[in-house]
């Protein structure tokens, strides 16, 4: 295989990819004058078209994705992305509408927004949605904004934010932000918030419990409701972090737990493409009681016309330069539409049955820490592998020379050597099996030949990477030769 | 499947969910629908939007300019639409390496040290500049220009409001531009940073030098804001001025207007503040047999590990736009980009000398501007305006929603996309609704 260069490498002085028509007022030559003006843009490439086209070309060759296979990366619901949706989000009126155009010549636009809002909530269960934040980070932010928000007003903000050891990273960073000090509640033996733990740590100092359901482990957190009663009892609020609604869509919903806010990652659930790491849309839900605080504007219609509120005194402001990722809003408005009642409750149906498959197939040869039956995603560890020398990192790497991307290894941060396992419902019994014999083959090779999987992968663009002098070095951008001290 | 599990129906799979939450009616959503009907229903959807017949001059943020067709071409690729950020780099190099190249672009655009790999818009760019100056300064004044966009001022009120930290505006000066007298004024030993807009919200080009010696005068840092980063392809890099942090909006690289995003924010910095630096960043590093690599790299700071004392709470981020800003600026290239930034701000001071010579106009700044400027109308814009619209215009944008004091003023952008006889007509119509009245 070609190793392809850097772009900065291959720039030879005179080329060129692009040319604008000749400018067609008469040009000022002293129009720079009095202005700070640079020379060159000094190491900015210089290359032809075709240069580009195989540049990108060969680079993207080298990524797994899901129009290439199985992506059972735990949390992140890689599935696959029809293909329509980015035919309709590319439709001129939607991707060429400037952001201040006047409301009457972007009704179309607003009508999304509007009708996406009133399907989430219906779907959640919630009673309105604001879907500005930009990914779930920012909508667990905002989430929490509102609850404060909502407590200032009554005279205490107060200082505390309850969160399970299993959580995902972003939830204490997000409390955080926020202006809160985190309070790690422990898991109990069946991985879910333990009652009496909650109880105990439950004061008039703590705004809120955040919550994910179904959990980190792919556990339904069965309390939910009896848990709601016990922040309520105490004047606090209940968020749910809703990145895991592939499982529930359609089954129930967490308005019916008397959660008080959610936010969900339409990058997930709703199919929207993950591009390599974002665009994503992290919309927040909420009851009733906190809807005055949601950032501004909202949309709203009258008279059969749609138009922008930002007349919202209570509300938390603005957390979008505009309106929030309005492209991606479209194609998971567009994936609700094509599936319809019957069909999302099928993907989470299907999405549950797939998990469970794999976990039975594998739970004689991969350690489940929690025996507790699991939903979307499951657990697995290295534990049986290690004993071997051979940890999740070997087994995430050496499921690289079988075509397959690994499962999710960051967290939850409860499971020693985790292997998080999500497929999704989109994969078929066959794509499934291939991940199953492949997870048995690598247990085997621990066993036998332990070797062979610590040293993998063994067939890539690039093998083992070393990420430790790449922290302690840093290169975090190209420099011209001559220039590198 | 289910004989595997041991399970004779699909129910079965939700059995630990109680009863009562269960869902026992079903969810209100249309029927589901083919390909076909929903292309059909979305087009007729875009039929009630009607923005694409009108010659508009909007800007403020979001920019109309050319993309070069590849852009498109290349990156919707689906082995760049449809894998996730990449966490495992043997098999995500190609995301990997146009990150790395996205970071290289953006430092030699902005002369600064590192970049990230992407914050989600300009405004929270902003956002994360102001609440990184706050951890390195430890310090609670942030002092903001009151032409820095009006949107994203709010959204770093947002951000900050349940920080303890406390904003104090500067105001314009009669040209346009940041006003130093009143930063003096401000400027104490509490200031953790300046935040400034250039060209700023009027479109006018600050003296980044000046403000910037201010700010460091007492130890507080410059923080540049960018939302039109096409000017950087003219204009001196900021951290060749004595910027400490560049934060701004990728827009106007190769993404379409899209009412408002998916937008690009991108952040650089110099090499010292790299521990309060948010965001993912891609670094070079070598694999087992000695070959060039890329993987994320730093990543202590992030949330995954760090958690609550991380230095941003952001996971994922705006990759594929920055992929797309990746390709339109090496498409455009060297010379490209400088092109780029010559015809825009060729055409619009043709524009403005045009438009300010018709009787009731007035150029409201006389600071340098590149492809915007603010006009104002003896009449007031409001008027103007409706004329302008029934003749198939947009003009610009209405200052007065943002600035009471420039009720009669309007934004007015003018890029490569305006051909001359455009501007003209623009012009010509203008005249006749200035009598009109
Ligand atoms: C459980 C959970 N919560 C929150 C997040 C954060 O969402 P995002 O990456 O969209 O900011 C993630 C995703 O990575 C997640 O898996």
């Amino acid at each position: 295989m070609i190793r392809e260069p850097l772009i900065f490498e291959i720039s030879e002085k005179g080329k060129r990819a692009f040319s604008l028509p000749e400018l067609d007022v008469p040009s000022k030559k002293d129009i720079l004058r009095n202005l700070p003006v640079r020379d060159e843009i000094e190491g900015f490439p210089q290359v032809s078209e075709v240069e580009i086209v195989r540049h990108f070309t060969r680079l993207s060759q080298t990524n797994h994705c899901i129009d290439v296979g199985f992506y059972p990366l735990g949390s992140c619901t890689m599935k696959y992305n029809p293909k329509i949706n980015e035919k309709i989000a590319s439709l001129l009126e939607f991707n060429s509408s400037h952001p201040a155009a006047p409301l009457d010549l972007v009704q179309g636009n607003l009508e999304v927004l509007k009708t996406t809002e009133e399907l989430l909530a219906e779907l959640t269960g919630m009673d309105a949605f604001s879907l500005q934040p930009s990914a779930g980070a920012q909508g667990e932010l905002v989430g929490m904004m509102l609850i404060r928000a909502y407590l200032g007003e009554r005279g205490n903000p107060r200082k505390i934010v309850l969160i399970p050891d299993s959580a995902h990273g972003t939830n204490p960073s997000s409390a955080h932000l926020c202006g809160y000090r985190v309070q790690e509640i422990r898991s109990n033996k069946k991985g879910t918030i333990d009652l009496k733990s909650l109880a105990q740590n439950m004061t008039e100092e703590v705004a809120a419990l955040m919550i994910t359901n179904p959990n980190t482990l792919g556990v339904f957190e069965v309390d939910i409701k009896k848990m709601a009663e016990i922040v309520h009892s105490k004047g606090g609020f209940v968020y749910m972090d809703g990145a895991n609604m592939n499982a529930l869509i359609g089954v129930c919903r967490p308005g019916d737990m008397d959660v008080d806010v959610i936010h969900l990652n339409l990058h997930k659930t709703f199919s929207t493409p993950h591009g390599g790491g974002g665009p994503g849309s992290g919309p927040v839900g909420v009851k009733r009681m906190l809807k005055p605080y949601l950032p501004l504007p909202i949309i709203e219609r009258k008279d059969g016309k749609y138009f922008l509120n930002f007349d919202r005194p209570k509300s938390i402001g603005k957390v979008h330069s505009f309106y929030g990722n309005f492209l991606v809003i479209v194609k998971a408005l567009a994936y609700i539409l094509s599936l319809g009642y019957e069909g999302l409750k099928e993907v989470s149906e299907v999405a549950v049955l797939n998990s469970n498959y794999i976990r039975k197939s594998l739970e004689r040869e991969y350690y489940l820490k929690y025996k507790t039956p699991t939903l979307h995603e499951c657990v697995f560890s290295d534990k049986f592998q290690r004993e071997h020398g051979v940890g999740n990192i070997d087994i995430a790497k050496r499921l690289i020379d079988f075509g397959l991307h690994p499962p999710t290894m960051s967290f939850p941060l409860i499971v020693r050597g985790a292997l998080m396992t999500e497929p999704t419902e989109t994969e078929s019994k066959r794509d499934l099996d291939l991940f199953i014999d492949a997870m048995k083959q690598i247990s085997k090779e621990a066993k036998k030949n332990p070797e062979v999987v610590r040293s993998a992968p063994h067939t890539s663009y690039v093998r083992r990477l070393d990420e430790t002098s790449a922290a302690r070095n840093p290169v975090l951008m190209w420099m011209e030769k001559k220039k590198i001290k | 499947m289910m004989a595997k599990i041991g399970i004779s129906s699909l129910d079965e799979l939700f059995s630990t969910i109680p009863k009562d939450i269960m869902l026992k009616r079903e969810l209100n959503v249309p029927s589901p629908m083919t390909e076909l009907e929903l292309i059909q229903l979305f087009e007729k959807i875009t039929q009630k939007n009607n923005y694409q017949n009108y010659l508009s001059f909007l800007g403020a943020g979001a920019y109309s300019h050319v993309i070069p067709y590849i852009v498109d071409y290349l990156s919707s690729r689906g082995e760049f639409i449809s894998p996730y950020t990449p966490y495992q780099p043997e098999v995500s190099q190609g995301t990997l390496q146009v990150i790395f190249e996205f970071q290289t672009l953006i430092c030699q655009l902005t002369g600064m040290d590192i970049a990230n790999a992407s914050l989600y818009d300009g405004a929270s760019a902003a956002a994360e500049a102001v609440l990184m100056a706050h951890r390195l300064k430890g310090k609670s004044k942030v002092i903001i220009a009151k032409t820095l966009h009006p949107h994203y001022r709010r959204v770093i009120q947002t951000y900050v409001k349940n920080l303890g930290v406390e904003i104090e505006e500067i105001k314009y000066s009669e040209t346009g531009e940041f006003d130093l007298k009143d930063l003096r004024k401000k400027l104490d030993d509490k200031t953790a940073a300046v935040v400034f807009q250039s060209p700023n919200f009027m479109g006018i080009i600050e003296n980044l030098k000046k403000i910037s010696d201010l700010a460091h005068s007492v130890q507080a840092l410059s923080i540049v804001v960018v939302t039109e980063p096409v000017s950087l392809g003219i204009l001196e890099a900021p951290g060749k001025l004595g910027a400490d942090i560049v934060a701004g909006e990728g827009q106007s690289f190769g993404l379409p207007l899209s009412f408002g995003g998916p937008y690009l924010g991108f952040m650089a910095c110099c090499q010292e503040y790299i521990r309060q630096f948010p965001g993912r960043i891609a670094g070079q590093t070598k694999d087992v047999d000695g070959k060039r690599g890329f993987v994320l790299t730093l990543s202590t700071r992030e949330q995954h590990i760090r958690r609550e004392r991380a230095t941003s709470n952001i996971c994922t981020n705006q990759a594929w736009c920055a992929l797309r800003a990746t390709i339109f600026l090496e498409t455009l290239g060297r010379e490209g980009l400088k092109e780029l930034a010559w015809q825009n701000i060729q055409k619009a001071n043709y524009a403005l000398e045009k438009l300010s010579q018709i009787k009731g106009i007035k150029r409201k700044f006389k600071g340098n501007f590149f492809n915007e400027f603010v006009l104002e109308f003896s009449g007031g814009f409001e008027k103007i305006s409706g004329f302008l619209r029934k003749k198939g215009i947009i003009g610009g944008l209405n200052l007065g929603e943002y600035y009471p004091e420039l009720k009669k003023c309007a934004l007015v952008c003018v890029t490569e996309m305006h051909k001359r006889e455009e501007i003209d007509k623009l012009a010509a119509i203008l005249k006749e609704g200035v009598k009109e009245k």
